[in-house]
């Protein structure tokens, strides 16, 4: 297959030191084994994610995704933007949808976007890394680059709210998307299939704000996994991975649970599939480590 | 006058219409049925305390202190549950967010509400520099009921920093500097212009 190359968004914390760094390196590893490009958008900002509306007001929250869109435009103007974080990528979206529908909302916003010599045409589609995997490189595809099969894992595709709602991906039900699943089985895994909590809220960034509400959250979608038998949790957001990772000992003190179950990335599973070592795999960036996966890379 | 006050008088016991005319999205709460899917849609819904078909149900009823007062609102994940699900369409969790915003404005908002705090705290960490410091947005939040709770807070999380840290998911540098815009100037100037367009728009001076 001929290099496709996007323009991408990474957000803050795929940052270097940042939360989910290791996300980052993973999915470097993937792209390069299915050859394909991603070219940061120079000087990106943060997109105030889902949780900017105490100090910014609507239009300036927009400005914030405008000004990326327009960023992009200017050193990539021929390619979709994408996005590995499910908040950015919702939020960069949701501002292309706004100011689609509102020409008004567009002329503001180009008019604070002027201050700084830039200009919005919001002609390119925003898109979340799995989008690019299942429509642009295909099931097939990702299946055929598989060296290593994961035979034997159980895993439960936790999908969570922001890569599945409002928009989701094309094809796939709100209630039980099954594109997760599906990458685990392509990867010579077997998925979960009614994994009950697969597209449950954890709280997101209440959980800082709110950490025992959510926490009550998390120990269910994690307690769920379990019961589904599961070696470990698969996802496609960095928001839900923190959440449902690093909380488990806390949830284990408040409850008496005895939860220790990896939760690691869709390009963790296929970087490890393609039969790269643990540490492009980005394995050791895991708190509870992902034993079997270090296993088989090792291998 | 107060911002708040002149809002009171400009729309004098017609609350459905300031939130029309102020709430981002707010125009869309006039079209709700009270068929109350998305109350029993939010994650948080037992700690709301009016959840959203009740809120719209308040604002037609005038209810305009405690719609405004609540902290409703700040218990909204952004899940939006509610948004696949509403039969007439509603963009329920952008009128939350819309919501919460506009009671800020008015000076309204709840006050030493935790995530109120919070996303306050990350507002401002991410137009400092541009792009949100973790590490600084994370002890900003661990001491934001003051000093002796900081303490308390940080002990308890203690071990996921240093989890973090260990993995390289953390780094103390980041408290020194860290990621930012180069163009933060620019980045400002066009966090200023949309503010004052939008304070036009809505009637507000200054801020
Ligand atoms: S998701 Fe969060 S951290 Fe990432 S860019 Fe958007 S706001 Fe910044
Ligand atoms: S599951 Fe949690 S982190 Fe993931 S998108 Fe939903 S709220 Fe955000
Ligand atoms: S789901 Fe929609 S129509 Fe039903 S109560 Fe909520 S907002 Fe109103
Ligand atoms: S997005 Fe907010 S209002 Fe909607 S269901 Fe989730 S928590 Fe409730």
């Amino acid at each position: 297959m001929a290099k496709k190359s996007y323009s991408f968004y990474p957000g803050c914390s795929s940052q270097k030191a940042a939360s989910s760094s290791n996300y980052q390196v993973s999915v470097d590893t993937m792209c390069k084994e299915l050859d394909i490009e991603l070219n940061e958008i120079p000087d990106w900002n943060c997109c105030s994610a889902s949780i900017g509306y105490a100090g910014g007001g609507e239009l300036p929250r927009l400005a914030l995704s405008a000004r990326n869109m327009a960023l992009s435009e200017q050193a990539h103007g021929d390619q979709d933007i994408v996005a590995t974080c499910a908040a950015c990528w919702l939020a960069t979206k949701e501002t292309q949808e706004r100011l689609h529908d509102d020409q008004g909302l567009l002329a503001e916003t180009n008019q604070a976007l002027a201050e700084a010599g830039l200009k919005l045409k919001n002609d390119k589609k925003i898109r979340h890394m799995v989008e690019v995997l299942i429509e642009d490189i295909g099931y097939q595809e990702l299946g055929s680059h598989v060296k290593k099969p994961l035979e034997g894992l159980k895993i439960a595709g936790y999908v969570g709210c922001q890569t599945n709602r409002p928009f989701g991906i094309d094809g796939e039900s709100f209630e039980n998307p099954k594109y997760l699943d599906k990458m685990i089985e392509t990867v010579g895994a077997e998925a979960c299939d009614n994994y009950e909590k697969k597209v449950s809220c954890c709280g997101g960034a209440l959980a800082f704000s709110e950490p025992e509400k959510s926490q009550a959250l998390i120990k269910d979608i994690i307690e769920s996994a379990y019961d589904n038998g599961a070696d470990m949790i698969v996802t496609p957001c960095p928001v839900c991975q923190m959440n449902t990772e690093v909380y488990q000992d806390q949830i284990n003190a408040k409850y008496g649970t005895k939860f220790k179950l990896p939760v690691v990335y869709y390009s963790t599973l296929l970087s490890v599939a393609y039969g790269k070592s643990a540490k492009e795999a980005a394995l050791d960036g895991q708190i509870i480590r992902a034993k079997q996966l270090e296993d088989i890379a090792g291998k | 006058m107060s911002y708040n006050q002149d809002m009171i008088e400009k729309y004098r016991g017609n609350f459905l219409k300031e939130v029309t005319d102020n709430v981002e999205e707010g125009d869309w709460v006039k079209m709700c049925m009270q068929c109350g899917v998305c109350s029993g849609s939010c994650p948080l819904g037992p700690h709301w305390e009016h959840p959203p078909q009740e809120i719209f149900m308040m604002i037609r009823a005038n209810k305009r202190e405690e719609v405004l007062e609540s902290t409703s609102m700040w218990m909204c994940t952004s899940c939006y549950n509610c948004i696949a699900r509403c039969p007439r369409g509603l963009p329920i969790t952008h009128i939350m967010h819309g919501l919460a915003t506009y009671s800020q404005r008015l000076g309204l908002a709840p006050q030493n509400q935790p995530t109120q705090k919070f996303a306050n705290l990350f507002w401002k960490n991410l137009v400092k520099k541009g792009r949100v410091n973790e590490l600084k947005l994370g002890l900003s939040l661990y001491f934001m009921n003051g000093f002796g709770e900081g303490i308390k807070t940080s002990l308890k999380m203690k071990d996921i920093g240093l989890n973090m840290l260990k993995t390289k998911r953390m780094s103390p540098m980041e408290y020194f500097g860290g990621h930012g815009c180069k163009d933060i100037k620019g980045l400002h100037a066009i966090l200023k212009k949309a503010e004052e367009l939008e304070n036009a728009r809505i009637g507000k001076s200054g801020s």
